[in-house]
């Protein structure tokens, strides 16, 4: 089949660019290590206590090293557990000094939910029967609305949270 | 190019398709509207209908029933005018017509009742009424009796015209048509194996990743479903509106193979932030996303050519003269040169989402709804739109007068306004985390929140010019159905050069392109879904309440 000359030149540099901006992902995931959050580890969702992270003593915040955080939440419609404070109601606020790199860590109890820290790259599908993790540090300080953003149900949009960076 | 003349029964088939589209265009447009409305928290629904109600009759309606049943009966008038359409295969067509209409009624019922509301997507372990599920089978049931009398068409021509290449278009018609239906295996299996008897109660418990994989290896294709039909628009159709002829066969049909073979093993990038899939296979279904950028590229250059090459014929010769000579002022042509410039932004936010890792950051946000809106919603619907502006009284045996060609301008102009107002504070608000499907909502109500809320006024500025948009387009299908004088408009399908080259006749080996297609699917899926099963978690039980079933 015969290409006409300029035909030649564009499917050349589309190629090219092509290859370009796939080596240039690839590097970014398999060598700096920025693969979105995967980690095929499962739980069952009608028993999510069976997992140490989740029980109800260990959701919320933790402080693993100097600088270093744990937060263990259990998404459920339309609801994100973050544990409770110390007078017994239920947290609704993960405070984090500026600069900490944080280990966000979600199952889900029922149906699929979201988990999108907004303004940040932390975004996650949290699904019954798998753990979702991200870790991040949090750069800027500011207020941070956690969303769901997968659809879950009636409730959706009244299901979320604030981390507050300082 | 021998062509055939629609007797008046073949019409009547193919307007019925049509009808049902443009019903279903004023009715999910309305949705739109009314979903802008909510979202900009001025507004709340009258008589407890819930937000989530209309989301799905909006996604239902536009994005699988409006597209497919335009697709079927403009695909079954291309078979029809390139090779023929018997009695027998007509009858096909209407069985395929109302087994569709069946089943989007019944679909519709149980959404309308809020027996449904899952949004098009659907979900486990949300439960909808089984009835639900039974209807969207039908309609791909029934795209599956159309896509078999097209193949049924084209093999009985080929029997008749041995050694002849195949129309172009008929043979567009029967790519698309495979696509559609090794998509859609997918998604049958998991309706009907997986989801319909744990709806009903016959099983305890479903494998939620496994039905959303296989409705991502669906839903992927399905994209490709709408545009396919309006890149046969573009190749074939569009040259013979601007005077000009065919830019090359063989480049035509090469770029359709290729769209076949890698629109289909992909679907892991709309799963990127997904828990259960291995990182390295979703690498390896976005290396083969960006395939699609070759036949992308191909067909730009190729309605490129067409437009510069016609132009310069017709006498224009400064670098960019010829630009002026396209026939601005006829709709057929401008709706669908509008639609292509909206693939320019819509393509390269495109290429954003299918980013291994710059995808977290739009993921599920509003971002991504402002992007099909130009694709699909602009895209492909404006040049659905110049396709009707000739289709329809080509059929109905009416004119398209200049009044109502002018009137169609004005129409392609709204759209385009209403759209770029609410595709761009969509994607702005995206980009700073507003969530994509939920309603009007303050959350916290932290600054971060009131930015989201302004842009959603804005995209209530660009619902209600849109929905005018709608009205007129509505109006304008009735006008050319039903009371535009009668006469005769063209059925404009471009020929090729005369000193055009032979195509080579491996393009038409369909063993090697479905071979090929085949092969990739289970290159892109075998491994993954495998391991998807061995490590499944256990099932989980069905959820009616989050949906308000009680
Ligand atoms: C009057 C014109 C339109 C308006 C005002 C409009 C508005 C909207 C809005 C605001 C949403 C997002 C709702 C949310 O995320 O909560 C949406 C979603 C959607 N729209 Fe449109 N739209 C219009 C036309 C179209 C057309 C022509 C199509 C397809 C051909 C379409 C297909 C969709 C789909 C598939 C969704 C996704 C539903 C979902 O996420 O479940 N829309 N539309
Ligand atoms: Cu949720
Ligand atoms: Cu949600």
């Amino acid at each position: 089949m015969h290409l006409h000359k300029y035909e030649k030149v564009w499917i050349v540099f589309g190629l090219a660019s092509l290859v370009l901006f796939l080596l240039i992902i690839g590097f970014a995931a398999f060598w700096k290590g920025t693969h979105p959050q995967s980690h095929i580890e499962t739980i069952d969702p009608q028993n999510v206590e069976a997992n140490e992270s989740f029980q109800p003593d260990n959701l919320g915040l933790t402080e693993v090293a100097d600088g270093k955080y744990v937060v263990n939440m259990v998404a459920s419609a339309f609801n994100y557990d973050f544990g409770t404070e110390e007078d017994g109601t239920a947290t609704k606020t993960i405070r984090v000094p500026k600069g900490s790199t944080v280990l966000f860590q979600v199952t889900s109890k029922d149906v699929v939910h979201g988990f999108q820290v907004a303004g940040t790259n932390v975004n996650m599908m949290v699904e019954p029967g798998h753990i979702s993790r991200f870790e991040s540090v949090m750069k800027n300080d500011g207020e941070f609305t956690v969303v769901c953003n997968e659809y879950c149900g009636i409730g959706h949009h009244l299901m979320f949270g604030t981390v507050e960076v300082y | 190019m021998e062509l055939f003349n629609f007797s008046k029964k073949e019409s009547r088939l193919y307007m019925a398709f049509m009808h049902v589209t443009f019903i279903s265009l004023l009715v999910g447009g309305l949705m739109g509207l009314l979903q802008t409305l909510v979202r900009s928290g001025k507004y709340t629904l009258p008589f407890n209908i819930d937000y989530y109600t209309i989301l799905t009759t909006h996604g239902v309606i536009l994005g699988l029933v409006l597209t497919t049943f335009f697709i079927v009966g403009f695909q079954f008038s291309l078979m029809g005018k390139t090779v023929g359409i018997s009695d027998k295969q007509l009858m096909w067509g209407w069985i395929s017509f109302w087994v569709m209409l069946v089943g989007t009624v019944l679909s519709a019922w149980m959404i309308l009742t809020g027996e449904a509301s899952v949004l098009y997507t659907f979900y486990t372990p949300l439960r909808a009424h089984p009835i639900f599920y039974i209807g969207l089978t039908l309609v791909i049931v029934g795209s599956w009796i159309a896509a078999f009398t097209n193949f049924r068409q084209l093999y009985v021509w080929k029997k008749a015209h041995k050694g002849e290449k195949s129309p172009l278009l008929a043979f567009m018609v029967v790519i698309n048509m495979i696509m559609w239906f090794v998509a859609t295996l997918g998604v049958a299996y998991s309706v009907i194996v997986l989801i319909l008897p744990w709806s009903l109660g016959y099983v305890a418990t479903v494998n939620v990743l496994l039905t959303r994989t296989l409705f991502w290896y669906f839903g992927h294709p399905l994209v490709y479903f709408w545009l396919l039909p309006a890149y046969m628009a573009w190749y074939a159709i569009i040259p013979k509106i601007i005077g000009g002829k065919l830019f090359s066969d063989p480049l035509a049909r090469l770029a359709f193979i290729l769209l076949l073979m890698f629109s289909i093993p992909v679907g892991f990038h709309h799963q990127l932030t997904e828990p259960g899939i291995d990182p390295t296979w979703k690498f390896i279904q976005v290396v083969l996303t960006f395939m699609v950028v070759i036949p992308s590229l191909m067909t730009a250059f190729s309605l490129f050519a067409t437009f510069e090459i016609t132009g310069r014929r017709k006498g224009y010769k400064s670098l960019f003269g010829w630009f002026k000579k396209l026939p601005w002022k006829d709709v057929r042509f401008l709706a669908p040169f509008v639609g292509m410039v909206a693939f320019i932004p819509g393509g390269a936010g495109g290429i954003i989402n299918a980013s291994h890792q710059v995808n977290s950051l739009v993921h599920n946000t509003i971002w991504i709804t402002g992007h099909f809106h130009l694709t699909v919603a602009t895209t492909v619907i404006l040049t659905f739109f110049g396709i009707a502006y000739w289709l329809i009284p080509h059929l109905t045996g009416r004119r398209l007068t200049p009044s109502l060609n002018k009137l169609g301008i004005i129409q392609t102009f709204i759209w385009a306004i209403g759209m770029t107002i609410m595709s761009t504070s969509m994607h702005i608000q995206g980009l700073i985390g507003g969530p994509r499907r939920s309603a009007f909502s303050e959350y916290a109500g932290g600054d971060q929140v009131s930015t989201w809320i302004s842009y959603q006024m804005w995209q209530a500025v660009g619902g209600i010019i849109l929905f005018v948009g709608i009205l007129l387009m509505f109006y304008i299908f009735i006008q050319l159905a039903f009371f535009a004088p009668r006469g005769y408009e063209e059925y404009p399908i471009a020929e090729e050069e005369v000193d055009a080259e032979k195509s080579p006749k491996i393009l038409e080996n369909w063993y090697i392109w479905i071979g090929i297609t085949i092969a990739l699917i289970l290159f892109a899926y075998t491994i993954p879904m495998i391991d998807i099963i061995k490590h499944s978690p256990p099932g989980s039980i069905p959820f009616d309440w989050p949906i308000g079933r009680s």
